[in-house]
Formats: structure tokens, C-alpha cells, sequence
């Protein structure tokens, strides 16, 4: 059958059409498979294994058995996982199946795939264009028709920020929800698995699907049963929008119109929209995430090592076959933060700077419990910008850094963030970013699907209609 | 934050375990101190009171029961590896 409409169809209506054998799951992937990936979307492109079920794009930071897995680095080019990650485990047990490995900035680190050592991906609404980062492949990959939804993965925004510059959805879903055993480690006490999808249902079903408790994990959780939302309506439902994150300088005009729209619109729903105050998480944020995520990192990131596996550059003595490994493996972005790292965590410096930042990621906490205890979600734009042109930002890591200033506060305090599309800014899509208190993923889904129908936003990108 | 020096740039690679080029020294240099200048910004705020975050979630203390499981056979464990000598992995003398 060669009537799949790619760029539509949803999990939920592939899941419907396999049921009713209207088509097999051979003729499903085909139709994915088959289509030229002139966005970069993919490292990675797998075979059609036989089995029966729905295709799944998965970042290539999450390992995947017998399938190249490289965190878009060319330390681990060529690395081939002894075993599956556990949420592609739980992938394969509910009858999903691995399309391919989706491009990343190295290790994750980046917010427009162009920190990967393989090229960038590029954005199916406008190709000249980044996708957003870290996880830009999946989301070009859903966004333009080569997969019906995507595994991500989320440190300080690679799902939600990705998810609004393509204009889909995009959970980052709870710290602590999601197992992250057989995920190749950015920051571990943010790193977050998450479902990219076309719609908030799917979004939901997916994390229902890859969620829970795992023993391979100790930083999992039990976790609330996941409620595919169906309502339409949204009355009693608290949404603070704090000023910080809402039409302040750095956000473009067309960006924050569009999630003022969103926010009456959510209003005529029956939803309370009140303004309220995130102080010192907006304006500390980026400071703070770029001092943890770098210790973190550089402490992770001493596994290459050119012993167990991954590249090797050979040299007369083990510290000299170490460090060479390491200088021709990591590219810029990874070095800068390995270096960061280092240094923030290094002796004399330790108090003034990691110590610190600690402090800080608890008074971001506290701001976010306290808004919790007025407002059920907190809403803002997802990121300050449309999609921006490659090569824009690339010699400026700091501009970089600024792409993520409205995602970071809720990661540093570990609660989960949903990106909805909300409307177009120059052509181009912009984000809603709702932001629950921890475990309030179902809260989350109510509302971005309450949205969603009523804003009717067409996820299929313009040029391609 | 003044900046950071050539010196200090080597110190942190090797810390990082990283053998830079030259070029590469002068290149991190300039963006390194771009980007300690900028997360400095953390010390502003007065803290004295304030303890620190490592984990966003209230947990401690995930116990398992002490059972063996098993294991990677080893030729799964010596699949990535570069260089191996029987069960073990090779490397350049230390």
C-alpha cells in the first residue's frame, strides 16, 4: 500500500491501521524507509527486522543492541551496544520498532545539531535553517515525514527546544521517571529520556510506554499511570505565566504574540491565567545549568579512555595514547565543557563555583515549588527565537548558550516541561513550553491536548503541504 | 573573573586528560573565559543559608537485594575493545 500519508500520520492512527491489517508493518516501515533523508535527520538507518509493530526513530545517544550507537561523536565511531538500553527494551516489548539513529549535537551538548561531528540536521520548515539541538534529528525526522514519533533525550531543553523549532510535540518529561541505564551520560542528575511526537496523545502514549521503575536505575521512580487525554476543555485549571520567561527582551515580538494567543485562547477554555514571578530562576538559570552540566560532564565523559571501547590513537605510553584519544575524539563543544568542568570542580576554584551554583539550583527549586502551590502549570515561550539560520551562532558559544535560557530553570529543579506548537513567526514555528510540578505529566497532556485541538496548528511543515 | 591564563588553560587540560594544540590553547583561551565570565554571574546572589541541590528528586538510598545476576559474556564484553590479550584489555605501558 502506497497511500501513507508520513508527514500525518500519527502513532495512535498507524497503531489503527496495522489493527485492522489495512496495512502490514513491513508496508509501515517501507514507508519511512523509503523516503530520501534530505534533512540529515538520520546518522543511522536501520533494515526492516521482520518484526510486527509501529516504527520508532531513537536519538543516538541511547544505546541500541547490534545497531551503531555514536552520541553523534567521533570518539565511538563505530561503536556497536552489547546490549539495549532498558527504554528501548520497553520500546520492543509494547511491539515498537527501531527506524534509525537520529542525529545529536556531540554527546548532547549543543542547541542546533552543529556541534555534531557527523554535519548538522536540517529543518524541514526552511533547510537553510537549524532544527534546534541536541536533538535535532528527531525532531526533523518527525517533522518531516520520516518517522511517526522519536526518542529524545533532555539536559537542559535537546526535546522541548528542538520540538518548537520544528513545531511538534515534545515531552521532557520528570527527573527520575524515565531510566536513563544504557544512555550514553551528559549530566546525570539532568539527563532525561523523552517521547517527540505529533500530537500530545502520542507524546502521552509514548511516555506511558518508555516510563517506570527500572532496577538497572537507582534514580528511577514509580510513576503515576499515564492518562491519554481526551478532554477539550480547561476549566479549573491554574496556569501561571511568570514575567521573567513572557515578552521580555531576548524573546522576538512574533514569538511572544503567538503565546499570548495561545494563553487567551487557553483562557476561553476556562483555564485561569494569572502573571506571577520566577525572580532569580530566569535571570540565574543559564549560569547555573553551564557550571553543573560541565562538572557533570566532566566527570562522565572520563570513560574515554581508548581502553574499553571507542576510538583509539596510539602513543608510547598509556598517558600519552589517553590524551591523544581524547584530542582527536571530542570535538570543540565537549572539550570546552570537559574543560569547564574541570575547572569548576578543580581545587581552589570548587566553593566559588560548582559549590555555588549547587546553592543556586536549590533557590530555583524553591521559586518553582512556591508558584506550584498557586498555579498547576506555569507557561512561557519554549524558546526566545524561531529557528535561526545555520552557521548563525556557531563561533559564539555563549549566544548558543542563550537559546536555552527559557528551558533550563524547570530542568534544574527536575520537573517536567511539555512543548506544544502554538502558531508562526516569519513562516516559522513558535513553542508553548508548560512547565508541572514533578510528576504532573498527565496535568501537562490535559492541557497541551485541550490546546492543541483548539488551536489547530498543522504540524506538516508549509513547503511541504 | 579577568580572564583565564594560557597556563591555566593547560592546567584544566590536563586535569581533562586532553593534549591541545597550540592553536587549540589560543582558540579555548578567548571562548573558556567568555565562558567563566559569564557563570560567574552564580556569585552574585547572597546563599549563606542556603543548602545545595546534587539531585532534584527527595530519594535516598535505592536499595537492591544482594543477588548475583548474571553478567556479559566476555566476548561481548571484548567487542568494542581496541586491543585485547586473551581476557584482557591492552594497553600502551603505563
Amino acid at each position: 500500500m502506497s497511500g501513507i500519508d508520513t508527514l500525518r500520520l500519527t502513532a495512535e492512527e498507524a497503531k489503527r491501521l496495522l489493527d485492522a491489517k489495512e496495512v502490514s508493518s513491513a508496508e509501515l516501515f517501507a514507508a519511512y524507509a523509503g523516503r530520501d533523508d534530505e534533512y540529515h535527520a538520520f546518522l543511522h538507518r536501520c533494515d526492516d527486522d521482520g518484526t510486527e509493530g509501529i516504527p520508532l526513530a531513537v536519538k543516538d545517544v541511547i544505546g541500541t543492541r547490534g545497531i551503531p550507537t555514536t552520541a553523534g561523536s567521533k570518539i565511538l565511531e563505530g561503536y556497536v551496544p552489547v546490549y539495549d538500553a532498558t527504554v528501548i527494551v520497553n520500546a520492543k516489548a509494547q511491539g515498537l520498532k527501531v527506524l534509525g539513529k537520529t542525529n545529536t549535537d556531540e554527546f548532547a551538548m549543543g542547541s542546533s545539531t552543529e556541534n555534531s561531528a557527523y554535519g548538522p540536521s536540517r529543518n524541514p520548515w526552511d533547510p537553510s535553517r537549524v532544527p534546534g539541538g541536541s536533538g535535532g534529528g528527531s525532531a526533523a525526522a518527525v517533522s518531516g515525514g520520516l518517522a511517526p514519533w522519536a526518542l529524545g533525550s533532555d539536559t537542559g531543553g535537546s526535546i522541548k527546544q528542538p520540538a518548537a523549532l520544528c513545531g511538534h510535540v515534545g515531552l521532557r518529561p520528570t527527573y527520575g521517571t524515565v531510566s536513563r541505564f544504557g544512555v550514553v551520560a551528559f549530566a546525570s542528575s539532568l539527563d532525561q529520556v523523552g517521547p517527540v511526537a505529533k500530537n500530545v496523545r502520542d507524546c502521552a502514549w509514548l511516555y506511558s510506554i518508555i516510563s517506570g521503575r527500572d532496577d538497572n536505575d537507582s534514580t528511577t521512580v514509580d510513576v503515576p499511570p499515564v492518562e491519554l487525554p481526551t478532554g477539550e476543555d480547561l476549566s479549573g485549571l491554574r496556569i501561571g505565566v511568570p514575567r521573567e520567561m513572557n515578552g521580555v527582551a531576548g524573546i522576538e515580538q512574533g514569538v511572544s504574540d503567538a503565546v499570548r494567543k495561545a494563553l487567551e485562547l487557553a483562557e476561553s477554555l476556562g483555564a485561569s491565567v494569572e502573571e506571577c514571578s520566577l525572580p532569580r530562576s530566569v535571570d540565574y538559570g543559564v549560569a547555573c545549568y553551564y557550571l553543573v552540566a560541565p562538572a557533570e560532564a566532566s566527570s562522565n565523559l572520563a570513560r574515554y579512555d581508548g581502553v574499553r571501547y571507542g576510538l583509539r590513537v596510539d602513543g608510547d605510553d598509556f598517558r600519552e595514547m589517553l590524551m591523544r584519544t581524547r584530542d582527536a575524539g571530542f570535538g570543540d563543544e565537549p572539550k570546552r565543557r570537559i574543560m569547564v568542568g574541570a575547572y569548576a570542580l578543580s581545587s581552589g576554584y570548587y566553593e566559588a563555583y560548582y559549590g555555588t551554583a549547587q546553592k543556586v539550583r536549590t533557590v530555583i527549586r524553591r521559586e518553582h515549588e512556591e508558584l506550584f502551590e498557586r498555579f498547576d502549570v506555569l507557561a512561557s515561550p519554549t524558546s526566545p527565537t524561531v529557528a535561526f539560520p545555520i552557521g548563525a551562532k556557531i563561533d559564539d558559544p555563549v549566544a548558543m548558550y542563550m537559546n536555552d535560557v527559557l528551558t533550563i530553570p524547570s530542568c534544574m529543579a527536575g520537573l517536567p516541561g511539555l512543548n506544544v506548537p502554538c502558531g508562526l513567526s516569519e513562516g516559522l514555528p513558535v513553542g508553548l513550553q508548560l512547565i508541572g510540578p514533578q510528576f504532573a505529566e498527565n496535568a501537562l497532556f490535559r492541557a497541551g491536548h485541550a490546546l492543541e485541538r483548539a488551536l489547530g496548528f498543522d504540524v506538516v511543515p508549509e513547503r511541504l503541504r | 573573573m579577568a580572564g583565564i591564563t594560557r597556563d591555566e588553560v593547560l592546567h584544566v587540560a590536563r586535569l581533562a586528560r586532553l593534549e591541545l594544540s597550540d592553536d587549540e590553547v589560543t582558540k579555548f583561551q578567548g571562548q573558556l573565559s567568555q565562558i567563566l565570565e559569564a557563570v560567574s554571574k552564580v556569585r552574585e546572589l547572597d546563599l549563606a543559608d542556603v543548602p545545595p541541590t546534587a539531585h532534584p528528586l527527595e530519594i535516598a538510598n535505592a536499595w537492591a537485594e544482594d543477588e548475583p545476576r548474571p553478567c556479559l559474556p566476555l566476548e561481548d564484553v571484548f567487542a568494542n575493545a581496541p586491543d585485547r590479550d586473551e581476557d584482557f584489555f591492552r594497553t600502551p605501558p603505563a
